[in-house]
Parts: structure tokens; C-alpha cells; sequence
């Protein structure tokens, strides 16, 4: 299905990424947007701000993270799609929520803009130190989708695809720019909304009084009702039955909590993005996501050129991990090289799949900067 | 109506613990409150500061300017620092590990620091009555990020996240009343003041050190940059503010409440609003409208003068 055209700016724009993810929001429907200022996402919310309302949305500055990531929850089960933006210091709140929203099966975005942590950290330089939090920030067994843009352009088309997803499985969907791909300015093509696929939401069918909110539909996701439309149903953050009633019985915790597991792990395959460069012939492959995916093309360069065969795999969704793709790698590649803004976060999952079977070896930076791609190089050429 | 005051310029302390060098803009009337206050403060003093523009403003290095102990841990929880810090303080001397002595334990925030985010951690502390003093700097918004609204925010100021336009007047609630709030938590001292009325702030400043138990001080702070206002007439728009009854000035000592700066008759709001950038859009109307509630609401404070609440 195509956008609503009235939110789609249709055209060629010179923007930075934190705007082109509030117009990638706004083209996927999102109607209601709630936030809270923090370096370096504000301008997301700033935009948010001034557009929705002219599109028929609602903006609401809330009082704290805890606040935004909890009442996007309400707007969703009221029928809109929704999205809260933040950074590091405020996702740290807002993970409570995130919980909540995979416990409850509920469509919504995150955006978290990555700086320089813990704590306060720096906070406007950039860093990919939120990985695993993303992953498991909050308490008890989960799951959700991460995506990692690198660009301005990859700001607008992954938010659509956030947005689609969520809708798809019912589950938070986080968004993790960085200081770097927030603050970038570069062309961003924004189609004609027909040429936007937008995913809506899976509505329940069959009689009313027969809806189950919480029993496995296609891919094992539950339609989902909007309230106020005659549906009974009862969302908790308690573990529920298929009505959605709390049942507190390990026969219930196990039949929910393996199905929101398994509606992310047996269609993971669905859900995996992947980016590849010179993968072919390549004997050294550099794993990079997010703006690190960029300065690794300049290390591949550099490679080629002394004639070292070295290629790229980027996972864009990072959450869930591409798995199979990357085992298939692992037969027939000598060394796997991890580049990322932290001391070592998703070079974890590599190791884990790629199983000993390869050396795998991290080049770890701690933020405030990029890698240096002659650095990089310098860890390829040993890897050999 | 400063005669009201002990404080006198010449007896104005000379030790200056908040010093030059901070990176505060041009015309910045909070960074001027905070060297005020903590002049009248003195060396006895620890500070916890919340997030916000006098955390970036004052203590990265080389341009640190505060000369007594301070620390900063997030923007949520400065009331709940310096309550740690009271409680360590208390524990301290009643172990005999420090000598016995009066300790000013601060907290310090700006208005999101405080009537949003920061209300929890200051309801918490109000209420458990520990010794300290509670200072919030209100520039009306989010300066720190660029200007965005906060629960402070006066009715019809445009910021960022409330824009004015085609279909908004810019902020479209109306400020929160933190002093209230924490009057309402029956503490001993609780007092607005503006570093436009340096002897009243003063004067204050040192009831608030004095008294046993918490103390609430919610400290006008007019931002330039923020409220597109020509700096230098950052000291005049807080005499406005006062004269307007946008900001009026009072304290609430043991209940008591007094209006500290008297304003028979306010004088038109235009005079606060027009040299100011965020209320530019302003129509006649809104502003009457507007008016009438500062009117009554500064109706309610004159009724209430001298009653114990």
C-alpha cells in the first residue's frame, strides 16, 4: 500500500538525518509523536514539532523519557502509529517501556541518536555504545528489531521500514542513528507517496465477541484492534492468557513468552537486511553497521588497491542478527574483522555465530570520533 | 522598596565562589543569580547540579568556574544528590569523622530540571525534610538543548517544540507553579526572587541558609538567547516581569506568605512582552487575555498575604 500523500514531501532535499527520519516517520503514517529534549536528537523533535500538526498529527512534549515511552503506548492502542525519539542517557529510562511494549505486543518506534557513554557521557559526539541495551536493556526474555542507517537518505527509507515492521510483528522496532548519521547533511529523495510501501496494521476479523488479542495469527502475531470499536480485550503488562487476562502460571509464561521469542527468531530470515561490498573473492571480510558501514568502505578501498581481497558485510538490521548469511560466510572467508563505536558489542554475536571456525578480531573505539580507515587496514593486514 | 531588605550593597559579601572564565552567553541573568547567591553562601557550601545550561556553562575544563565542591550526575535527580549528600554530611558528624559545623547542602536546576523531569526527586526530598536548600534557575524553556518548552514555559511564548503559526499560538499551557508546589509540602522556607532585585535575592538567600529543614528558592532567570531579548536589557526585563506580575516576588516563611516586591498596580503586560522575540506574534487580545490572568492570579497572592497556609 502507498503513503498518505499528504505527509510525503515529494522531492529533492538537502537535509540532515535527524530531519529525514521525522519525514521517514511522517510518510509511514505516524500521527502522534511524543518527546522529551536531548542532544543529539532534538532536531528530530523539533521537526516533529512543527510538521505534524499541519498533517493532522499530534506533537506532545512530555515531562521525562519515562513519560514519552510510555503514552506513544496509549496512542498505539488508540490506532495510530507512533514514535518517541531520544539519546542514550534518555533510553536508559525509557527501557522500563521497552518491555513493556514487546511484553504487551505493541506497534511502536524508538529512535535512538547514539552518543559518547555511560551516563551523560558526550553528548554531542557520536558513539554505537547502545547496542546491547537495544538489544537487552530491559529486564526478562525478549525481543525486538534494531536497524542501523548510515545515512541521511537511509534515515528516511529505514524509518518506513521501522514503521512497517512494527506493524508487521507488533513489537517495538528501535532506530539506532548516532550523532553522526543525526547531524549529516546530504541529499535525501523522498518518492511519490505511492511509491512508499506502508505496511497498516492487521486488523482482527470474525465476530467481535470471539477476538482473542493475544492468540497467534499469521507469523504467530496476534491482529490487533484499536480500542473503541467494540473489542473487548485487557492489555498487561503481566504475563496473560490469549484474552489478555493475567494468569500468573508457568504453563502461561512459557506459551506467551517463547511465542514473542519465536515470532522475531523463525522469521528472522524476513526480517534480516543485509549490505554487501566485494564479498565475492573477499578473504578478509569487515563487519561494520551504521555510520561505521561508511568508513569502512575507505579501508576497502585502500585494501583493493594494495590487492588484498577484503569485502564488507553490513547487517542494516542488526537486530536480529542476519545469522545465516554470515554462517554461510564464515565456510569460506580466512578472518572477519568487526568495526564498531564501542570496546566491543555486536563483534560478541559474530564470534558466537561464527562459532572459532575464523578468526574474528574487533577494532574497538570508544566514540567521540570515527575510525580511522588506515587503522582499520592496519588490523586487516595483520588478520591475514 | 529594597529599604524593606538588611542587605545593602557595601555589606554585599566580597568572596566570590562562582568565578569568571564560564562559557555563559552574553546578558545571561541565571549565571548572574548563581554568582549572587553564592557569594551570599559562602565557602561552607556543596553544590548538585542537574543537567542543563550551568552544568555545560561552568565546569568543563579549563573553564571551571565554581571554587567550592560541586557535582553534576543527570538531569533527573539533583534533589535526590543533595539529599544524599545532607544525609552523608549528617552521618559524618554524628560518627565524629568531620567536625561539627553548618554546611549549606545545595541543589541546584533549571526549570526542566525541576517542574518536570526533577519533580519526583524534589517532592521526594521536600518531603523528607532534609537540610538543605533547593535553588531552581528558571529561564522558562530548555535553553540547553536549543530552546524548547518546558512545563515553565509561560502561556503563548514560542519556542521550539511550541512553535507559533497558522495553527498554534506557541505554548498553549499555562506555567506551572513549582513554588506552590513546594509550599505545599509545609517546609519551613519557600521564596521566588530575580537577580533584577539583587538585596531582596540576598536577603533571601540567607533565610534560606538559615532555616532547619528544606528550603525552596525559585530564581527568575531571564535567557536572551532563548527569549530573543537584546542582552542588555536582561536586568530590565526582570524588573518588568515583576511589575507586570508575570514573575511576581514573595516568600512563604513558616507558612506565611509576603509579598516581598509590592506592585499596587501592575503596569501593562506589553511593556514585558515587546522586547521579547518569543511573544512577538502576539495579537492584543491573547495579551489582554493573558493580562487578566497574571491580574488574578497576583489577586490571590495579595488575599493571601499574612494568612498561615
Amino acid at each position: 500500500m502507498g503513503a498518505d500523500p499528504q505527509g510525503v514531501l515529494t522531492g529533492v532535499h538537502f537535509l540532515d538525518g535527524d530531519h529525514a527520519c521525522c519525514e521517514g516517520a511522517i510518510a509511514a503514517g505516524c500521527r502522534a509523536a511524543f518527546g522529551y529534549p536531548i542532544t543529539p536528537s532534538t532536531e528530530i523533535v523539533e521537526r516533529i514539532a512543527l510538521r505534524l500538526p499541519l498533517v493532522g498529527g499530534v506533537f506532545v512534549q512530555m515531562e521525562d523519557e519515562i513519560a514519552s515511552s510510555i503514552a506513544i503506548q496509549g496512542a498505539a492502542w488508540g490506532g495510530k502509529k507512533v514514535i518517541t525519539v531520544t539519546s542514550g542517557p534518555g533510553m536508559s529510562l525509557m527501557m522500563e517501556h521497552v518491555g513493556l511494549a514487546a511484553m504487551t505486543e505493541t506497534p511502536c518506534v524508538f529512535v535512538n541518536v547514539q552518543r559518547g557513554g555511560p551516563s551523560t557521557g558526550l553528548p554531542t559526539l557520536p558513539a554505537q555504545g547502545d547496542m546491547m541495551q537495544a538489544r537487552w536493556g530491559s529486564h526478562g526474555d525478549y525481543e525486538i528489531i534494531a536497524i542501523s542507517p548510515n545515512s541521511p537518505q537511509e534515515c528516511f527509507d529505514l524509518t518506513v521500514h521501522a514503521f512497517n515492521l512494527s506493524e508487521r510483528y507488533r513489537v517495538p522496532v528501535l532506530i539506532m542513528m548516532d550523532e553522526s548519521v543525526g547531524h549529516m547533511t546530504e541529499r535525501v529523495t523522498i518518492p511519490h507517496a505511492e511509491q512508499i510501501e506502508v505496511e497498516s496494521r492487521r486488523l482482527p476479523e470474525g465476530p467481535k465477541e470471539e477476538y482473542l488479542p493475544f492468540a497467534p495469527g499469521e507469523n504467530l502475531v496476534p491482529p490487533m484492534a484499536p480500542v473503541g470499536e467494540g473489542y473487548r480485550f485487557h492489555v498487561t503488562g503481566l504475563t496473560h492468557n490469549e484474552k489478555g487476562y493475567p494468569v500468573m502460571s508457568p504453563d502461561v509464561q512459557d506459551h506467551l513468552v517463547r511465542r514473542l521469542l519465536d515470532k522475531i527468531r523463525l522469521n528472522a530470515e524476513d526480517i534480516a537486511m543485509v549490505e554487501e561490498d566485494q564479498i565475492q573473492d573477499a578473504d578478509v571480510v569487515l563487519v561494520a553497521y551504521g555510520i561505521t558501514s561508511r568508513v569502512v568502505l575507505r579501508t576497502l578501498h585502500l585494501a583493493r588497491e594494495k590487492g588484498l581481497k577484503v569485502g564488507v558485510f553490513r547487517p542494516v538490521v542488526v537486530w536480529p542478527f542476519p545469522e545465516k548469511r554470515l554462517r554461510e560466510l564464515a565456510e569460506r572467508v580466512k578472518a572477519f574483522v568487526v568495526v564498531e563505536l564501542n570496546y566491543g558489542q555486536v563483534v560478541l554475536e559474530v564470534e558466537r555465530i561464527v562459532g572459532g571456525r575464523v578468526p574474528t578480531v574487533l577494532v574497538p573505539h570508544g566514540g567521540g570520533a570515527l575510525h580511522n580507515p588506515e587503522d582499520i587496514l592496519r588490523v586487516v593486514e595483520e588478520a591475514w | 522598596m529594597e529599604g524593606m531588605n538588611v542587605f545593602a550593597a557595601r555589606l554585599f559579601p566580597k568572596d566570590n565562589r562562582f568565578v569568571s572564565g564560564h562559557r555563559a552567553c552574553q546578558g545571561c541573568a541565571e549565571v548572574l543569580a548563581v554568582r549572587l547567591i553564592h557569594q551570599i553562601l559562602g565557602r561552607n557550601t556543596m553544590v548538585a547540579s542537574a543537567t542543563g545550561c550551568m552544568e555545560i556553562i561552568s565546569s568543563s575544563y579549563p573553564d571551571t568556574a565554581w571554587s567550592i565542591p560541586w557535582i553534576h550526575v543527570a538531569f533527573e535527580n539533583a534533589a535526590a544528590v543533595a539529599s544524599g549528600i545532607e544525609a552523608g554530611l549528617q552521618i559524618l558528624m554524628k560518627k565524629g569523622r568531620m567536625p561539627k559545623r553548618k554546611i549549606n547542602v545545595v541543589g541546584m536546576a533549571g526549570d526542566g530540571g525541576t517542574a518536570d523531569i526533577g519533580i519526583q526527586a524534589l517532592s521526594g526530598a521536600l518531603e523528607r525534610g532534609h537540610d538543605m536548600i533547593y535553588i531552581c534557575y528558571d529561564n522558562e524553556a530548555y535553553m540547553n538543548t536549543g530552546v524548547q518548552r518546558s512545563s515553565s514555559t509561560p502561556y503563548g511564548a514560542s519556542t521550539t517544540t511550541s512553535p507559533a503559526g497558522k495553527i498554534s499560538i506557541g505554548q498553549q499551557t499555562w506555567k506551572k507553579n513549582v513554588t506552590m508546589i513546594a509550599a505545599a509540602h509545609n517546609i519551613p522556607y519557600v521564596a521566588t526572587a530575580s537577580p533584577s532585585y539583587p538585596f531582596d535575592l540576598a536577603e533571601k538567600v540567607r533565610k534560606a541558609a538559615k532555616v532547619k529543614g528544606p528550603a525552596y528558592l525559585h530564581v527568575y532567570s531571564a535567557c536572551p538567547t532563548g527569549w530573543r531579548l537584546d542582552p542588555k536589557l536582561a536586568i530590565t526585563i526582570g524588573r518588568l516581569a515583576v511589575q507586570t506580575g508575570a514573575f511576581p516576588l514573595y516568600e512563604i516563611e513558616n507558612g506565611k506568605l509576603k509579598i516581598s516586591v509590592k506592585t499596587p498596580k501592575l503596569r501593562p503586560l506589553q511593556d514585558y512582552t515587546k522586547p521579547q522575540g518569543r511573544f512577538r506574534h502576539l495579537d492584543d487580545a491573547t495579551i489582554a487575555e493573558i493580562e487578566k490572568r497574571l491580574f488574578e492570579e497576583y489577586q490571590k497572592l495579595e488575599r493571601r498575604e499574612g494568612l498561615i497556609f
